[in-house]
């Protein structure tokens, strides 16, 4: 007898090898210039049941630059265990050569010479031929969107999510689960989702009223294929009104609700689920928590934190799945389930090299439909950049250096605030800076710049209170985003401290005095969760900036300071 | 930034270390105030764990307003109290004999990330309580 637990770990094995074995023979055939899409869409279909994963796009539709983050610190139980490992340490965990495509694509080193070896990462047409291909070995395969699909783009800002509704729902995928499409505004998101020709689903997205399950979302949707039951549970992000502005969907409420999440597991395996997916946009540590708590999940889709993982984690025998973000990879995950159970799994994280994979030509023309009526405006340059400008990673990127510099040169500011989010494409130094690209990295439905006065102790009480929703060492304790990323001020942060200990030394950088408690200082930021900000938008306040620079550079300097790691 | 095992290790310990602390639950501020409803309750008689359920968001998403579901099965009564909030007592629900369910739900004002603490009198007259930290946050910066 062998048993299901040696089953996993034997498929395990075979996993790490397909993807050990195809990351060494890109390196080599990379150097012979002779990467190809066949190579990359390797895969001996395994089992009864395929899985196809896409998260985070944030309304990328054409190929972009997407550099992976330098910074990202685990605490607890998270710390040194991936996603909280980049750079050397990533390829050497994984096994992966300096200079070839997965270094590039996975880690941030020498991020401009490899981008311009190795060229763009995604476009929705290029997962399309990827999705089609997958397809083609396994017609029923399950196509999965962990959400973050209907925000991040200037059209789809001005299309209100429909850009986007209308290239994936030509995708075709079988369910799909939400974070910033709520941010569209509960009717809005209520009038797409009532048109979806998939499933919307949210075990934990409740009627705020009456603390029951929002009838339009429902927990979880049965598939057959293979012969196997399969049910597919929705997670949606747990802390959208507390992280996204509440004033927007008061009408819904959210969180972790893990006992609920149990009771639909119970509920599905009663009846009759021979294999329990997760759908989830809670991040991977809630997602490794909640695989510890939760029995009876075999797999999670995991999203919100944007990792890249070239193999899934296991947590007791429930294996999770990391698809990182902006269209940059597909992941495919073939199961054998029989019996009841999972017997094994076969996985590949796909990263989508725009210049090796031929784009579906009916999706490019889709896309291009939809961009057709703002090209002008997508298309306008404003400037170039001398700088890498990139944003992923705990603290400060240089995009948002940028930006946090704009605020405070533009609206007179001693300090400025720029929000801790994960996405935004970057530009490599020598490009030209767009429009569309200034869009990529504010659009949102609350991008007003306000301008205020703070006390140096309010500052504090800030840092503080989103450091806790970043290191607090239980994951169900963090609330989402990374650190809020700061302007004008020099601050030290001790990540292993508990909250209202962490930050010290605040410095205001003009004078390179203190920050002094009781002062007021003027702070301009944008992103407030606040009803009634007032200002500018930021992506007015950023254009008019770096079109008086005409080039931008962005220095590189410390001002955060980072201990206890 | 370089990650040694050693600085792994000693992270570690750091975190367990903060686990293996006793429960703070009436400390604080307020915690006279939460001696004195929990004397009131008990008289003074030992609390156990296990046996009574809170059920509690880990992060408010409005403070004004969170929430909070208490159960325990062959209870008397439940006393659920906000250990950081100025008055800490919030209900103390009453079950007789006739009653179908010994829980309760009911939303509540928090003045701050602190423990909710529900303590339930068991029909045998012993005493159980659980406990949950819900943080109340400025919130904003979601990736």
């Amino acid at each position: 007898m062998i048993s299901r637990r040696d089953f996993l770990q034997v498929s395990m094995a075979a996993s790490a090898m397909v993807g050990g074995s195809g990351f060494g023979n890109w390196a080599r055939l990379a150097a012979q210039q002779s990467l190809t899409q066949d190579d990359l869409l390797q895969f001996d279909t395994f089992g009864n049941v395929s899985l196809i994963h896409v998260t985070d796009i944030h309304a990328q539709l054409k190929p972009i630059y997407f550099r992976e983050p330098e910074i990202n610190l685990g605490v607890g139980e998270a710390y040194g265990n991936v996603p909280h490992v980049t750079g050397a340490d990533f390829r050497k965990m994984y096994g992966i050569e300096d200079g070839s495509p997965s270094h590039y694509a996975l880690t941030y080193n020498d991020f401009t010479s490899l981008a311009k070896t190795y060229g763009r990462v995604g476009g929705l047409d290029r997962v399309s031929t990827v999705i089609n291909a997958i397809r083609a070995d396994r017609p029923d395969a399950i196509l999965l969107d962990g959400g973050d699909t209907w925000h991040g783009s200037y059209t789809c800002h001005h299309t209100e999510g429909q850009d986007m509704v209308n290239v994936m729902n030509a995708l075709k995928p079988d369910a799909m689960t939400f974070h910033w499409e709520f941010t569209l505004g509960s009717d809005r998101v209520n009038e797409i989702v009532e048109g979806l020709p998939f499933a919307a689903l949210g075990q934990n997205i409740f009627d705020a009223e009456w603390d029951e399950p929002a009838e339009l979302f429902k927990p979880y949707k049965f598939f057959e294929r293979g012969g196997a039951k399969i049910a597919v549970i929705g997670q949606a992000f747990p802390y959208m009104p507390i992280a996204n502005p509440r004033w927007m969907f008061p009408e819904y409420s959210f969180g972790i609700r893990d006992e609920n999440m149990a009771e639909m597991v119970t509920e599905v395996r009663e009846m009759g689920a021979d294999l329990v997916v997760v759908l989830s946009h809670n991040g991977f540590d809630v997602d490794k928590k909640m695989a510890g708590r939760v029995p009876g999940i075999d797999v999670i889709l995991s999203g919100h934190t944007h990792d890249a993982l070239p193999e899934p984690v296991l947590v007791g025998e429930t294996i999770i799945v990391a698809s990182g973000s902006n269209g940059k990879f597909v992941s495919r995950v073939d199961l054998d389930v029989r019996d009841g159970k999972m017997m094994g799994f076969r996985h590949k994280l796909i990263p989508i090299f725009s210049d090796v994979i031929a784009p579906d030509p009916v999706i490019t023309k889709l896309i291009d439909e939809q961009r057709a009526p703002y090209l002008d405006q997508l298309t306008e340059v404003i400037g170039q950049t001398d700088s890498l400008l990139y944003r992923r990673g705990n603290f400060n990127g240089t995009w948002d250096d940028l930006i946090c510099q704009a605020l405070i040169e533009e609206r007179e500011a001693d300090i400025s605030m720029s929000p801790g989010v994960r996405w935004g494409p970057s530009i490599l130094p020598g490009q030209d800076i767009t429009r569309e690209d200034i869009w990529n990295v504010t659009s949102m439905s609350y991008g007003e710049a306000y301008r205020s006065e703070m006390t140096g102790e309010f500052i504090h009480v800030i840092l503080e209170d989103v450091a806790d929703n970043l290191f607090n060492v239980d994951p169900y304790y963090q609330q989402g985003g990374d650190m809020v990323r700061i302007g004008g001020m020099a601050y030290r942060i001790d990540v292993s401290k508990p909250q209202g200990s962490r930050i010290s030394d605040m410095t205001l950088l003009k004078t390179g005095e203190a920050i002094d408690p009781s002062k007021n200082y003027v702070v301009a930021g944008w992103a407030s969760v606040n009803e009634g900000t007032e200002g500018p938008q930021i992506w007015d306040v950023v254009e008019d900036h770096i079109r008086k620079k005409g080039t931008v550079t962005v220095e590189s300097h410390e001002n955060v300071k980072v201990d206890g790691i | 930034m370089e990650f040694t095992r050693r600085d792994t290790l000693a992270l570690g310990l750091g975190a367990a270390a903060v686990a293996a602390l006793p429960m703070q639950v009436f400390a604080g501020s307020h915690g006279g105030k939460v001696d004195e409803a929990v004397a009131a309750f008990t008289g003074g008689a030992e609390i156990g764990e296990g046996g009574v359920e809170l059920t509690a968001p880990e992060i408010a998403e409005n403070g004004n307003t969170v929430p909070v579901e208490v159960s325990a099965p062959g209870a008397s009564a439940i006393m659920l109290l906000a250990t950081g909030n100025p008055t800490p007592g919030v209900a103390t629900f009453n079950f007789g004999p006739l009653a179908g369910a010994q829980s309760a739900a009911t939303r509540i004002r928090l003045a701050g990330t602190q423990d909710v603490v529900a303590i339930a009198k068991m029909a045998d007259g012993s005493f159980v309580k659980a406990s949950s930290t819900v943080k109340v946050t400025i919130g904003g910066c979601g990736g």
